[in-house]
């Protein structure tokens, strides 16, 4: 589905990404931890189609398709989905109605007719229930005012939504208590299916509790350093970093 | 043509009057003129406003009048708008009192005002002066109001074809009254000067929409003042809409007199014009009252928008809020000058100003000056004002669900905007400009 080679990236001159390959299959979940400042929300956000980040070299062909020449919606329209570390907040902008815009777009890139609005509203409150978020929140401005576990629920939200075929968690957890990880967490393994994948961005451990990841990636200073199954994160989480970054030869 | 300089601009005006004055006969030895006589002794000491004048620093209508006007090709005032022509400029499925005007001066056969609501006078502001005379005396230009300048004297010494509004006192008008004024400046250079009173007595409630409109492709000069005057318990709400041509430089006072306990919003939506200048103008002189002026100027090409508020809180317990939000692309520029006086006997004033830009281009220009003059020491007053760009984080948020980036733009302007259309209480005007957002975006 995913396949990444060779990828270097760098923002106003400063190169991030030092070579990364990875290859997702349908069906899989992958995590990629490591240190702060590894490139890790960097992988996300040039997989994304941010446009801060330039491309020097490498490939990143997804579904046959060469991702890099997609803008940022045009990859959201063939299947990629990115949820914020720091989800953006739009005054003005309901979440229903972004939500039935980019639904919209997505099924006429797709060949499809417009969601009617009865339609709508009754996929909307089938996938509410999935992050157990309330229809109040929804008719409220985009994030505005939402707090950190409202954010994160209603990226997931947004996900449930849209159905991508890769979806890209970055940093998910962070800053979220074990109510809302449970929540959230079950929302993605809800989602799961053989036809879709998913890479989970994080620096702990404790998300891949409730989401279980077939590889493990260890990212160090713009590289893929070391790949395994989930024992490695548990690994991680025991020993730290320290023994990655001497392995990799930096210390 | 060669390009008039401020000397020339003044004499012209003056040879104007004179030529107004000799065809008055009879009428000259009434009391309205002589109001213009004495507007106009006060206009010659210091003759059209230019950029040397501080409130004129961003927005030389001397030297724009200069450029794009032709006095030797200057229209006699007669016209040939039909009510076909016309009503396309009307705002659609609006069910209003329509006044119509052309050149500046009320025209009956293209109004819409033979069964005015119970309490609605309507009339042209030259037969009012005598029939409405006890009005006249107390209220037209007699309340001294911060923000007047020469532009408001040239005005009332041209008073002759504006209209004069009166509701009555206990009088709840749900039809709005709409004022189209065009200038039709398709075979010549036209100035209107439409000077307007418009009275709320007490416990009234009304709405008045100004929208200017200039046909055809040479230049107009409008110069209007329109008075409102707000008695006890009124709720008054007041519109100004401007959509003009590539050709047309705008004055326009609205001088907003709550001279009883009462509440005023004012919204100003300005789209198109070569240079606007809005000086909107407010004095609070009963307490708990409250004032809410709103702007939007969604500007793009040359267009030159300037507004410059007032609101003088004379006394104490009143609220004003201002929100004026700019879009700006092309070469446009916006200047926003948003003045608040506190007097000494005005305590617990609360006063809220802010002026948000977002500027799309590298050409558009946005100059914002809040000035706030407090005496009184028990009062809340803030103000703000930004200048950016298009948020790239909410731009890049909306494209990563799928949004293709001109829709996403799009919706985030119309964001940006909702705020103050959302203070446009009647429905078919709110969706007009809605619509005529959605076209631009």
């Amino acid at each position: 589905m995913l396949s990444i080679k060779n990828l270097h990236a760098s923002i106003e001159g400063k190169q991030i990404l030092k070579g990364i390959n990875l290859e997702v299959k349908p069906g899989e979940v992958h995590a990629i931890m490591g240190p702060n400042g590894s490139g890790k929300s960097t992988l996300a956000s040039v997989l994304a189609g941010r446009e801060d980040y330039t491309v020097d070299s490498g490939e990143i062909s997804f579904n046959g398709k060469d991702l890099l020449e997609l803008e940022a919606d045009e990859r959201a329209k063939e299947g990629v989905f990115l949820a914020f570390q720091y989800p953006i907040e739009i005054p003005g902008v309901t979440t229903t109605n972004f939500m039935k815009t980019a639904l919209n777009k997505i099924r006429e890139h797709k060949g499809l007719e417009p969601l009617d609005a009865v339609s709508f509203l009754k996929m909307m409150k089938e996938k509410m229930k999935l992050v157990e978020i309330d229809q109040a929140l929804l008719s409220r401005s985009l994030n505005e005012g939402f707090s950190g576990g409202e954010k994160k629920r209603n990226e997931i939200f947004q996900m449930a939504m849209l159905e991508p075929t890769l979806s890209i968690l970055d940093e998910t957890d962070s800053g979220l208590d074990i109510d809302a990880l449970r929540i959230v967490a079950n929302g993605v393994n809800k989602l799961k299916n053989e036809d879709n994948a998913t890479i989970v961005v994080t620096h702990y451990q404790r998300l891949l509790d409730y989401i279980v990841p077939d590889f493990v990636h260890v990212l160090f200073n713009g590289k893929i350093v070391k790949t395994g199954g989930k024992e490695l994160a548990m690994e991680l989480e025991e020993r730290g970093y320290d023994w990655i970054k001497e392995e990799a030869g930096v210390a | 043509m060669s390009k008039l300089i401020k000397e020339d601009i003044d004499k012209f005006f003056i040879g104007q009057f004179e030529a107004f004055e000799s065809s008055l006969n009879g009428e000259s030895k009434k009391p309205l003129h002589a109001k213009r006589k004495q507007a106009i002794d006060n206009f010659r000491s210091l003759g059209f406003p230019h950029a040397k004048h501080e409130e004129y620093k961003y927005s030389n209508i001397a030297k724009i009048f200069g450029k794009l006007f032709n006095v030797e090709n200057l229209s006699d005032n007669s016209f040939s708008l039909s009510l076909d022509e016309a009503s396309r400029y009307f705002i659609p499925e609006l069910d209003a009192i329509r006044l119509v005007f052309v050149n500046g001066v009320l025209n009956n056969d293209l109004s819409d005002m033979d069964t005015l609501p119970k309490g609605v006078h309507i009339q042209a502001i030259k037969t009012a002066a005598d029939d409405y005379a006890e009005d006249f005396d107390k209220h037209f230009n007699t309340h001294e109001i911060e923000g007047a300048d020469n532009f408001s004297e040239l005005n009332t010494a041209f008073t002759n074809g504006g209209v004069f509004v009166k509701i009555d006192a206990n009088a709840v008008v749900e039809t709005p009254i709409a004022c189209y004024y065009f200038n039709d400046a398709k075979n010549a250079d036209v100035i209107s000067q439409p000077r307007n009173l418009v009275i709320a007595e007490k416990n009234s409630q009304a709405s008045l929409i100004e929208s200017y409109i200039t046909l055809g492709e040479n230049t107009s000069f409008t110069n209007a003042v329109t008075e409102i005057v707000v008695e006890d318990d009124c709720v008054f709400n007041y519109y100004k809409y401007q959509n003009e041509s590539d050709q047309a430089i705008q004055v326009g006072a609205t001088m907003v007199h709550q001279l009883g306990k009462s509440v005023f919003n004012g919204v100003t939506l300005s789209l198109n014009g070569a240079m606007l200048r809005n000086n909107l103008s407010i004095a609070i002189h009963k307490e708990h009252s409250e004032t809410n002026m709103y702007g939007l100027y969604l500007l793009d090409g040359k267009t030159h928008v300037d507004n410059h508020t007032v609101v003088d809180h004379k006394v104490a317990n009143c609220e004003s809020n201002e929100m004026y939000k700019g879009i700006l692309d092309g070469q446009s520029r916006g200047v926003f000058n948003g003045k608040i006086f506190v007097r000494q006997d005005a305590q617990k004033t609360n006063a809220f100003q802010s002026n948000r830009n977002v500027v799309l281009s590298d050409d558009a220009e946005v100059d914002t000056k809040p000035q706030l003059e407090i005496w009184a020491d028990d009062v809340q007053c803030s103000h703000g004002a930004t200048v950016g760009q298009l948020d790239m984080d909410q731009l890049f948020y909306l494209r990563a669900r799928g949004i293709d980036k001109q829709t996403a733009k799009s919706m985030l302007l119309n964001a940006f905007a909702s705020d103050v259309l959302s203070n446009i209480k009647i429905e078919a005007f709110r969706t007009l400009i809605e619509n005529k957002i959605n076209e631009r975006l």
